[in-house]
């Protein structure tokens, strides 16, 4: 929707100067915009264009097994096996019991990287919004709390894994509160909320500095005018100071839901490999690139590809959509071309300049 | 109206920038691996000599570089350099099957684990040592079976390890069981007799390493050799689904369940286990010999001159222990191979073992010195470590190793977990699963 409004303003300009291209300041800067990022093009091909291309090559390969009866040598070199890596996730060779039952170990990771992403990004979203309410007021001592709350954010992953697996010990800090002892460093249930704990704990504070940020932007003449007309706390809060901060909000939840799909440091430092409650689709591919099955680590890999790429464009599609209805603009203005300047004009513009 | 598209700009870029990433850093393992490692040299030169390095893992006692630097310097035509990896096992393998699939030349002498014999001489990373440079007289016969692969000697034995039984002398002494446990159900009794005087609900009889890692598979292989099982039958195929093994797994169960191992040794390593029995919490601990001499003079540790060490305990059989250590090969790829088979003969030599076990404790595989007088003064359970090593038996030998022992974790922890939270276990069942898994994995 907001190309579809965007758009006029700019198809007009460039529409008379591809006619006659007389206009000196552009003429010929093409060349030189290629020439000038080359060198981020050449790096981004680098780093990650060639690797994915070889992952993908890999992905159809795999490593040959056959043991020489009388010498005990494995062949060399790897086969071309097509799609069979892809196509074995669906065989069931592999089956493990996890939480969800016995299944194929890929199904059983999937699904663990699943229900991560939507239980920590939930409570993410929901604690750090209210973080970032909490560090917007303004108080005595709000310098110490921001920064209170930052602390989670800045320390590496692989550490506060192995600080909350101290905390989750069976002699740790976690169960002297409880006061029972819950083995939460085994392979059951309550690994699956241990995990939950430190993931929310470590970057709730990160969707609470960008939502901190969008809030920032938004101007007190609305909260005033909003309490001269006798609105409540709570209705500032939904009818205001959520729709305001939705763009910024929506940009956070969807780095934190790309961050989590890819899930890997916690559940390896806290809980341990091969523990298939806590599994996810980055530790199986890792596992599997460790037993040198490489064709099929790259399978995995490019399927969690694939699936973190519809989810964020499913993102993208629902909800960024959502950002535009949502923020007061009548769907019919938005066709009426002519007129794109209007009252809600200020508030969007207050809010994309967070970004 | 612009700044909202840039806003959705941003989402889009960031979308696809994170999911290149992930591909990204997905793929960057699988990446360089095409190519095989070429190991059909026929003729292996063992004199070419020059520059080299020697490849391990953390050295925390710190005497490697002093080796080194003694060999360095009866050794001129050619250097060693130590190179030293990290401290866990699967990234020190990964680290060396990387540098072999890039050929790094430099690499030569390789400390493998034991477990990774097989996979290592199978996929041609490390060539078979000739006898009349490597001789293996005097030597640890289960060491050297450790380190054979089809037959062939493809890495020199080095150190070796034997799981040991560390039991709290003094609460023996103080009634009156004057015989050490040989047997499970000696070590039950002797708990029972103890616990019910000390009265102290913190007090649990025994325990050895029962997370799921490596030393869970260690474990589990012990009670089910002890109980005169196999895992691997002597034709070289998989035989768990017997009675004896079902009973060795049946009864770590059955103790995890009636409390005789705390329910929290569920989530134990070797730390947790150490720290444990040195907080007089265990009875009965089964690990390595490296917790003597901590156990003997860490400033937290209470049993301090009040425990000794045994033999493992039998289930239904003698106590039999799995086989641990590190042993020297010559990397397939490595450039002066005359220089490392010199290194690995210095560093197996009879003097560098006697140094090297003073200093790190670590037992040596020269038969001899485990009664040798000076090391015996200074490590007195070495005659108990040398029964240890002479009765253990390796983990199964698969070149697909990893897949071996997460099967028999997935079984064996499967099982424990459910004693220890109340449950009824079934090992036979569990076994069966074990069976048919390993029938696929091992060929």
């Amino acid at each position: 929707m907001a190309t579809a409004t965007a758009e006029p303003s700019v198809t007009t300009v460039p529409g008379d100067g591809r006619k006659t291209k007389k206009n000196a300041l552009s003429d010929g800067q093409g060349r030189l915009a290629w020439i000038l990022l080359a060198p981020t093009l050449i790096v981004i091909a680098v780093v990650a264009g060639i690797p994915v291309i070889i992952s993908i090559r890999e992905s159809f390969f795999r490593a040959n097994t056959g043991v020489d009866p009388n010498t005990g040598m494995i062949a060399q070199g790897d086969s071309f096996v097509g799609l069979q890596n892809f196509t074995d996730i669906f065989a069931g060779l592999n089956t493990v019991t996890g939480s969800y039952g016995t299944m194929d170990r890929f199904w059983n990771a999937f699904l663990n990287t699943t229900f991560f992403t939507i239980v920590c990004v939930v409570l993410e979203t929901v604690l750090g919004v209210a973080m970032a309410l909490i560090m917007s007021k303004a108080f005595r001592g709000r310098g110490i709390v921001r920064a209170g709350i930052l602390v989670p954010w800045a320390i590496p992953t692989i550490v506060s894994a192995l600080m909350w697996k101290l905390i989750f010990d069976s002699e740790g800090v976690m169960n002297r509160i409880l006061g029972k002892q819950v083995l939460w460093l085994a392979d059951n249930g309550s690994s699956f909320w241990a995990i939950v704990a430190a993931d929310v704990w470590k970057t709730a504070p990160f969707i609470g500095l960008l939502t901190l940020a969008g809030l920032q932007t938004i101007p007190a003449e609305v909260y005033e005018a909003a309490k001269v007309d006798g609105a409540t706390t709570w209705q500032q809060f939904v009818r205001i100071t959520l729709p305001l901060v939705k763009p910024t909000l929506v940009v956070a939840v969807l780095f934190r839901t790309l961050d989590t799909l890819r899930m890997f440091d916690l559940p390896w430092g806290m809980i341990g490999p091969g523990k298939y409650r806590v599994e996810t689709l980055s530790i199986f591919s890792y596992q599997e690139a460790a037993a040198t099955r490489y064709g099929q680590a790259a399978a995995y890999a490019i399927v969690l590809f694939l699936y973190v790429l519809i989810v964020a464009f499913l993102f993208v599609k629902v909800l960024g959509a959502d950002v535009i209805g949502d923020t007061g603009m009548p769907k019919k203005k938005k066709k009426d071309k002519k007129n794109p300047g209007d009252a809600a004009a200020p508030g969007l513009e207050l809010m994309g300049g967070a970004h | 109206m612009r700044f909202v598209r840039s806003g959705r700009r941003v989402a889009v870029a960031a979308v696809s920038l994170s999911a290149l990433l992930v591909a990204a850093a997905c793929g960057g393992s699988s990446g360089g691996s095409g190519s095989g490692t070429g190991s059909s040299a026929p003729a292996v030169d063992l004199a070419q000599q020059g520059d080299i390095e020697y490849w391990q893992g953390k050295d925390s006692s710190g005497n490697i570089p002093k080796l080194v630097a003694q060999f360095n310097s009866q050794h001129p035509q050619g250097k060693v350099t130590f190179h030293e990896l990290p401290d866990a096992a699967d990234q020190q393998r990964q680290q060396m099957i990387q540098n072999t699939q890039i050929k790094n030349p430099k690499m030569a002498v390789i400390s493998v684990d034991v477990v990774w014999t097989s996979e290592f001489a199978a996929k041609g990373y490390v060539i078979p040592l000739p006898a009349d440079r490597f001789p293996t007289t005097g030597m640890l016969q289960s060491a050297v079976t450790g380190a054979t692969y089809f037959n062939k000697l493809y890495a020199y034995p080095n150190t070796s390890d034997g799981g040991l039984l560390y039991y709290r002398k003094d609460l023996l002494d103080k009634y009156g069981i004057s015989k050490v446990p040989t047997t499970f159900d000696e070590m039950k009794a002797a708990c029972d007799t103890i616990r019910k005087g000390e009265n102290d609900a913190k007090l649990g009889c025994y325990a050895g390493q029962y997370d799921k890692y490596e030393g869970l598979t260690v474990n589990f292989d012990e009670a089910v050799h002890s109980a005169g099982g196999a895992i691997v039958g002597a034709d070289g195929r998989p035989s768990v689904a017997s009675p004896e093994a079902a009973k060795g797994l049946q009864t770590l169960a059955d103790w995890f369940k009636n409390g005789d191992i705390p329910k929290a040794a569920v989530t134990w390593r070797e730390e947790n286990g150490r720290t444990a029995f040195e907080a007089g919490q265990l009875i009965f601990h089964r690990n390595w010999g490296y917790v003597y001499n901590l156990a003997q003079t860490d400033k937290d540790s209470k049993v301090k001159g009040k425990f000794d060490v045994a033999p493992l305990p039998g289930i239904s059989g003698p106590g039999v222990s799995s086989l641990g250590g590190h042993n020297y090969a010559i990397a397939t790829n490595a450039a002066n191979k005359g220089t490392a088979a010199d290194f690995i003969a210095f560093m197996s030599s009879e003097e560098t073992q006697k140094s090297n076990t003073l200093a790190t404790s670590q037992s040596p595989t020269l038969e001899k010195l485990y009664t040798d007088s000076d090391l015996v003064k200074k490590f007195p359970f070495m005659p108990t470590q040398l029964k240890s090593i002479q009765g253990a038996i390796p983990r199964p030998k698969a070149v697909e190793y990893g897949d071996v022992t997460l099967a028999i974790q997935d079984a064996a922890y499967g099982a424990l977990q459910t004693s220890a939270n109340g449950g009824t276990a079934d090992a036979s069942t569990a076994l069966q699963g074990l069976q048919s898994k390993l029938q696929t994995l091992i060929k």
